[in-house]
């Protein structure tokens, strides 16, 4: 039995999820893993510290293009004589994982959010309010592994890179343009987050939520009718109809804590809740929380962390 | 212009989650079913926003389900859908889904697959890129912006650090999250319509079982939440660092 990773490595830096991600598929494999990737990325020999033995680059593919990338993962898949194959559950994952088992009929593990028992993988269901066991029956298996969900491995080594040279066949799918967002750390990979809702009553209001988020180095987030509204970008909104985030800390302050809003928070480490309402529904899912008025507690917050950044 | 727009049934957002039998099924009792969001509001939305501004065409809806999901199919109907399928299954997993759809769309000539983001109770994200994978077509994930230009489309996606914006030539597969559409409501002539349009029922394809949930779990209760006063509102920040341990 052999184990394959494929990951997004574009850009300067070694993606969070794609570290964890070789953490994963080496830790289910017993020992080294090879991993499959594509584009410009540099320190790809890093990845030996997760686990990785050897890394196989597509360098000409740009764009997440699927089916180019399916082709790559089971051209590498079959070469190596793999039945495990470990992909991550994000933007590009999504793009070619279900791909992959759909070509080899495989059973799929969208969204793994820990190491199975025998072929039996658990994962988030009904939003985040549940979990679901899917035992995977074929011999080939795709599984994605969630964002956030496993420590990432600290060894020692170094992967060989190795350049894929067969043909990948051309690109149905071309980038355009990318439009930057000017945003910091990208939500999904926060480790902190602070969020906002319509207790702000304006986005003038926003300047202590991202002095705060800030100071405590994590991103900021919004309930959907401030998004809606126009105070926020869209892709700050949380919940089951925006992102699903699970950082270890989330800061919700003046969101009523409604149950569209928990489905994509619930899964955070500690929930802290500022609310001027002692009834406000998320002190329910908090850890800990205040009850008073925003515009009173935010600037004693900051204050705290500004003194905590000097001790540290 | 002919659109394929993939509906699932979904627990109501609010409903109660709970399970039966050992904790092997979902406990529908009680719980009211919605078509999932994402198909409604923003596939099967902009799938009618295109043929209308083309003035031709088709948007047909797929669901692989039993009956009981025929209400719900009538919901797309009445927002504007032209015409729905039904695959008579109960779906027991992602592969088997769009195998269903694969076998349906194959020869129907389809020049735009339109899933949802993903089902709000399995999240899975997966049964649009597997339809595709079958069908040979390109597949954009959680596209939020389409537009087509003749037979060239341009769609949007959300990446880490900003939007990323790409062209693909009909036919192709998406699947759409939040900004492709605004939410429509039903009138009452699009629900008196709806009665009267094409339901078709056809029978299942044979498929093989690669995965099974065999069972579910809720989260542990949390603990009680601690309470600070707000006048010592710092001491959130304190206890965030020395007890949670987490900033
Ligand atoms: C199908 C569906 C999907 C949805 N998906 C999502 C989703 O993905 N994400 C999401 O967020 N919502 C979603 N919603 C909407 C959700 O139901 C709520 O309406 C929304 O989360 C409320 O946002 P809010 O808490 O910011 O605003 P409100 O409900 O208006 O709450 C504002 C809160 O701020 C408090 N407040 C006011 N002033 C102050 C002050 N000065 N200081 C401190 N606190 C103050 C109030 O006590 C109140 O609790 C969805 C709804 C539906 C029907
Ligand atoms: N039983 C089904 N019938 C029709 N379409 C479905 C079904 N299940 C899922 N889909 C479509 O596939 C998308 C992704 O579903 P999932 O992979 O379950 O998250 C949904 O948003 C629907 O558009």
């Amino acid at each position: 039995m052999s184990t394959i990773v494929f990951i997004d490595t574009r850009g300067d830096k070694l993606p969070k999820a794609a570290q964890e991600a070789v953490t994963y598929a080496s830790k289910l494999a017993g020992g080294p893993v090879t991993a499959v990737t594509f584009g410009n990325g540099s320190n790809l020999e890093s990845l030996g510290a997760q686990g990785a033995s050897k890394v196989i680059v597509a360098r000409g593919v740009i764009a997440v293009d699927g089916q180019q990338l399916t082709k790559l993962v089971t051209d590498v898949a079959a070469k190596e004589g793999v039945t495990t194959i470990v992909c991550v559950q994000d933007g590009t994952g999504k793009a070619v994982a279900p791909r992959v088992a759909a070509k080899l009929k495989a059973g799929h593990v969208a969204g793994a959010i820990a190491l199975p028992e025998g072929n039996t993988f658990k994962r988030n269901v009904f939003s985040g309010k549940a979990q679901a066991f899917l035992e995977v029956t074929s011999p080939v298996k795709v599984i994605s592994l969630m964002p956030n969900s496993i420590p990432i491995a600290k060894g020692e080594g170094t992967a060989a890179v190795e350049e894929y040279s067969g043909d990948l066949g051309p690109a149905r799918i071309t980038v355009k343009e990318v439009r930057k967002a000017g945003v910091g750390i990208p939500l999904p990979e926060a480790e902190i987050v602070v969020s906002a809702g319509r207790g702000m009553k304006g986005p003038e209001n926003w300047g202590p939520i991202e002095e705060l988020a800030q100071l405590l180095g994590g991103a900021t987030a919004c309930s959907r009718p401030v998004a809606d509204m126009h105070w926020r970008p869209h892709h700050e909104h949380v919940g089951q109809t925006g992102v699903a985030i699970r950082p270890n800390c989330y800061i919700a302050i003046g969101i009523s804590g409604a149950i569209q809003h928990l489905a994509g928070v619930n899964q955070s480490k500690v929930i802290a809740v500022i609310n001027k309402d002692p009834e406000a529904p998320f002190f329910k899912a908090a850890d800990y929380g205040i009850v008073g008025d925003a515009f009173e507690v935010l600037p004693k917050l900051i204050e705290a962390a500004k003194k905590l950044n000097a001790d540290r | 212009m002919k659109i394929l727009v993939l509906l699932s049934q979904v627990p109501d957002t609010t409903a109660r989650i709970a399970f039966t039998n050992g904790n092997t099924q979902f406990d529908a009792s009680g719980v009211t079913f919605i078509v999932n969001p994402y198909d409604e509001w923003y596939a099967l939305v902009r799938a009618l926003e295109l043929k209308e501004a083309v003035g031709a065409g088709s948007v047909t809806t797929i669901t692989v389900g039993a009956a009981d999901t025929e209400a719900t199919i009538r919901k797309g109907l009445a927002i504007g859908a032209d015409e729905a399928v039904r695959v008579d299954v109960q779906p027991t997993e992602a592969l088997q889904v769009a195998e269903q759809v694969a076998a349906y769309a194959k020869d129907k000539g389809f020049d735009l697959i339109l899933a949802g983001k993903e089902t709000i109770d399995h999240n899975g994200g997966q049964v649009g890129a597997m339809v595709a994978e079958l069908l040979d077509l390109p597949y954009i994930a959680l596209a939020s912006k389409l537009d087509l230009n003749g037979t060239t489309a341009t769609v949007e996606r959300d990446v880490p650090g900003g939007v990323e914006v790409m062209e693909v030539t009909l036919p192709f597969a998406l699947s759409a999250a939040k900004g492709m559409a605004e939410q429509r409501i039903p009138n009452m002539r699009g629900i008196m319509a709806a009665r009267t349009k094409p339901l078709t029922v056809i029978p299942a394809a044979v498929t093989d079982n690669v995965a099974t949930t065999k069972s579910f779990e809720l989260p542990p209760p949390k603990g009680a939440v601690k309470m600070i006063p707000a006048e010592e509102a710092g001491k959130l920040i304190e206890l965030l660092h020395t007890e949670a341990k987490v900033i």
